[in-house]
């Protein structure tokens, strides 16, 4: 007996399934934030450079993942990678490439922000004993920077959790795809299960993002004093 | 002896559990002007924002026109009328104009008729020399100038006690003697009760007719100004002094 | 690249072109007025409801949109709440923008410093005097970058409608590269369009939150 349609979570393997597929939505997450904020910090630099040309072309790069939505920026590389540049890469590698330029993009905003937001005779200072700019950077302007821009990055990563969900529009086997097959296979025995399935990874995608939104939210209200 | 406007009985507050003020008892007569003096931290701000209910005292009594005040929301948008406040910081409303700003509490809170705040208004600005500021937003006023508006803004309701929390704190200095100009003005021609709050100490020499000196939340002195600036009573009074001049 | 199909895709392109602005734009104003309203309740701490819109809140902003869809449009129907595609995407970005407009507006409304309203009290003001005549003009101008990066964040979100078969600018690409097999060119006009929407809009939003900034100046 089940009235409710819960019993679809749990019957046969599927509550592994959605589990096994709530982790590819993750280290497909975890990786393209890897790549991307490691990206993104040498980005953020280079735009607080006197280069003209350099800054330019990374606005430019900024502004192109700022006005293209991410569902377009996905499609965008499962087209053209393979037909124009023959690039045969899995969906996988394809999501975590697109949301690590798009993170990237993102990131060297919030790292420019907050470099050229550090007082000026910090960065005199440091010039001043003979630092290089390279020691600069990475012994004064980038640990300074680094508590200012910790909030943004948290949410940021929130943004790219719930960004995951477009997997499913290239065919990668995450969460939601996996649901669907789910719901699919029991429509007929539990018409109600697509409620339970939904509300499961509506759950997932909510204790994965809201703790995060409390830690950015605590650290910014810490920042302002 | 002139009448008593505002009388404080064993005033306590404290911020969580920290105390900051300990049983502070003074009044106040009409006509007569007090300089609340004290190192920085020894509780001058706050005692002052309590006269007028920006911060809640903790313990106490306080009497208005002989009147105890019963601290509720209500008694204190009374009240507030009848004390002006002026702070550090000006705080004129960003978001309007200098009329804007002196107009707000005469027709919002004293349900006044615009024409009539409106010539309040243009009588105080010409009082202190800025009659052609009317539609100027502060962003546009120097220091000295949104101060003397602050000013203005709070005389518009015709208040019978004013207090000033360090107003020329954070002035250039060449700004200082203007400002200061209208608070003795104020007390010499208007004879307007005031509480002055104040690191100028030729100044409040000059204007006060008692000094309230505070430290760590007691009063150790509530001496006229005379005695306390030539012969003060206690050691750490003196100190002090000392410590004002170069 | 070939411009014959480019050409002959410009009608359908205008189409969704419009199905995009239309949604956004009533998504938009749907989302500004449930964010002004949770705001507006949360700043005067309106008791049960202001916990309830912080629940709202949360949930909103910590879930995908997909998902919020997703719900509306193929499980609701399961009990007996079955709403066509283009209402699904009106209420979708409206529940998603209201939470996101609502964390603007209040930021803004927060932002406003405690000095201007120790001074608003000072001249004898009620809360709601307050709130009408320092708070909420100011807080209003506070919020304006808040609020313009929601607007293009939300435009950009229609995207999303491509899933549940609205035939905005997304969906009308995507069907023509199912047809004809030919990605670049769909996905050349694609970004263009979305170019020709955000870069003036973001351009305009831009001198707007110059305009209203007096707020941020204090004093
Ligand atoms: N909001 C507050 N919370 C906690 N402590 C405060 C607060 N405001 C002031 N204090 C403390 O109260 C004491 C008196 O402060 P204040 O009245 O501003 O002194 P003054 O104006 O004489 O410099 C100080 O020790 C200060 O740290
Ligand atoms: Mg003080």
């Amino acid at each position: 007996m089940d009235h409710l349609g819960t019993s679809v979570l749990f019957a046969g393997n599927n509550f592994s399934r959605l589990l096994g597929g709530l982790w590819t939505t993750i280290w497909i997450a975890l990786l393209a934030l890897l790549i991307g904020l490691i990206l993104g910090t040498f980005l953020g630099m280079m735009r607080t450079f006197k280069n003209r040309p350099v800054r330019l072309i990374l606005r430019l790069y900024l502004e192109f993942f700022r006005i293209v939505p991410t569902v377009v920026l996905l499609f965008l590389a499962y087209y053209i990678l393979p037909r124009q540049l023959n690039i045969n890469l899995p969906a996988e590698q394809v999501a975590v490439l697109t949301f690590a330029l798009w993170v990237a993009a993102e990131f060297s905003d919030i790292v420019r922000g907050a470099l050229i937001s550090v007082p000026k005779h910090q960065r005199e200072s440091g010039l001043a004993i003979g630092l290089t700019h390279w020691q600069l950077f990475r012994y004064v302007l980038l640990p300074q920077a680094l508590t200012l821009e910790l909030p943004a990055t948290i949410n940021l990563a929130t943004r790219v959790v719930k960004t995951t969900s477009l997997l499913m529009l290239i065919s990668v086997m995450d969460v939601i795809n996996i649901g669907q097959q789910i719901i699919e296979a029991n429509g007929q025995s539990h018409p109600n299960g697509i409620f339970w399935v939904y509300g499961l990874i509506f759950f997932f995608y909510f204790i994965v993002d809201y703790p995060l939104s409390l830690l950015a939210k605590k650290l910014n209200a810490a920042n302002q004093h | 002896m002139a009448k008593e406007i505002l009388r404080v009985e064993k005033l306590n507050k404290f911020y969580a559990k920290q105390q900051i003020l300990y049983d502070v008892d003074f009044s106040i007569a009409q006509g007569e002007v007090l300089a609340l003096l004290g190192p920085s931290g020894s509780g001058k701000s706050t005692l002052i924002r309590c006269l007028n209910g920006l911060e809640e005292f903790s313990t106490g009594d306080l009497f208005f026109d002989g009147q105890k005040m019963v601290p509720t929301e209500k008694n204190w948008q009374q009240i507030r009328q009848k004390i002006g406040m002026v702070f550090q910081s000006y705080d004129l409303f960003s978001n309007l104009t200098v009329l804007e700003n002196i107009v707000l509490g005469p027709i919002k809170v004293q349900k006044k008729s615009r024409s009539q705040a409106v010539q309040i208004a243009t009588r105080l600005l010409k009082r202190v020399g800025l009659a052609d500021y009317l539609q100027t937003y502060p962003r546009q006023l120097s220091g000295g100038q949104k101060q003397r508006i602050a000013i203005v803004r709070a005389l518009a309701l015709h208040p019978e006690v004013m207090l000033f929390d360090e107003v020329t704190a954070s002035l250039d200095p060449e700004m200082v003697r203007g400002v200061l100009e209208i608070i003795k003005e104020l007390s010499e021609k208007d004879n307007m009760t005031m509480i002055i709050v104040t690191h100028e100490m030729n100044f409040a020499e000059q204007i006060a007719d008692r000094v309230l000196f505070l430290e760590d939340g007691h009063i150790l002195e509530n001496t006229p100004s005379k005695q306390f600036f030539v012969n003060s009573q206690t050691e750490r009074a003196r100190e002090f002094l000392e410590s004002m001049k170069f | 690249m070939d411009t014959n199909i480019i050409q002959a895709a410009i009608p359908k392109f205008i189409e969704g072109f419009k199905v995009t602005i239309w949604l956004s734009l009533i998504g938009i104003i749907g989302a500004l007025i449930v964010g002004l309203i949770c705001s507006l309740l949360q700043y005067f701490k309106v008791p049960i409801v202001s916990k309830i819109i912080s629940a709202y809140i949360e949930l909103s902003r910590n879930t995908p949109l997909l998902i919020q869809l997703f719900f509306l449009y193929y499980a609701f129907p399961v009990i007996g709440l079955k709403l066509s595609a283009t209402f699904c995407g009106f209420i979708g970005l409206t529940f998603l923008g209201g939470s996101y407009m609502s964390e603007a507006f209040s930021g803004g409304f927060n932002g406003v410093s405690n000095t201007q309203i120790d001074a608003g009290k000072a001249i004898g003001m009620s809360r709601r005097q307050l709130a009408r005549y320092v708070v909420f003009p100011q807080g209003l101008s506070l919020s304006m970058p808040a609020l313009s990066a929601n607007i293009i964040f939300l435009i950009k979100e229609t995207s999303i409608f491509s899933v549940i078969a609205i035939p905005e600018l997304t969906n009308t690409a995507l069907d023509l590269i199912g047809i004809y097999y030919r990605s670049n060119e769909y996905l050349l006009m694609l970004v263009i369009a979305y170019a020709i929407i955000l870069i003036p809009l973001s351009i305009v939003l831009t001198i707007l939150e110059r305009r209203v900034r007096y707020g941020s100046f204090g004093n």
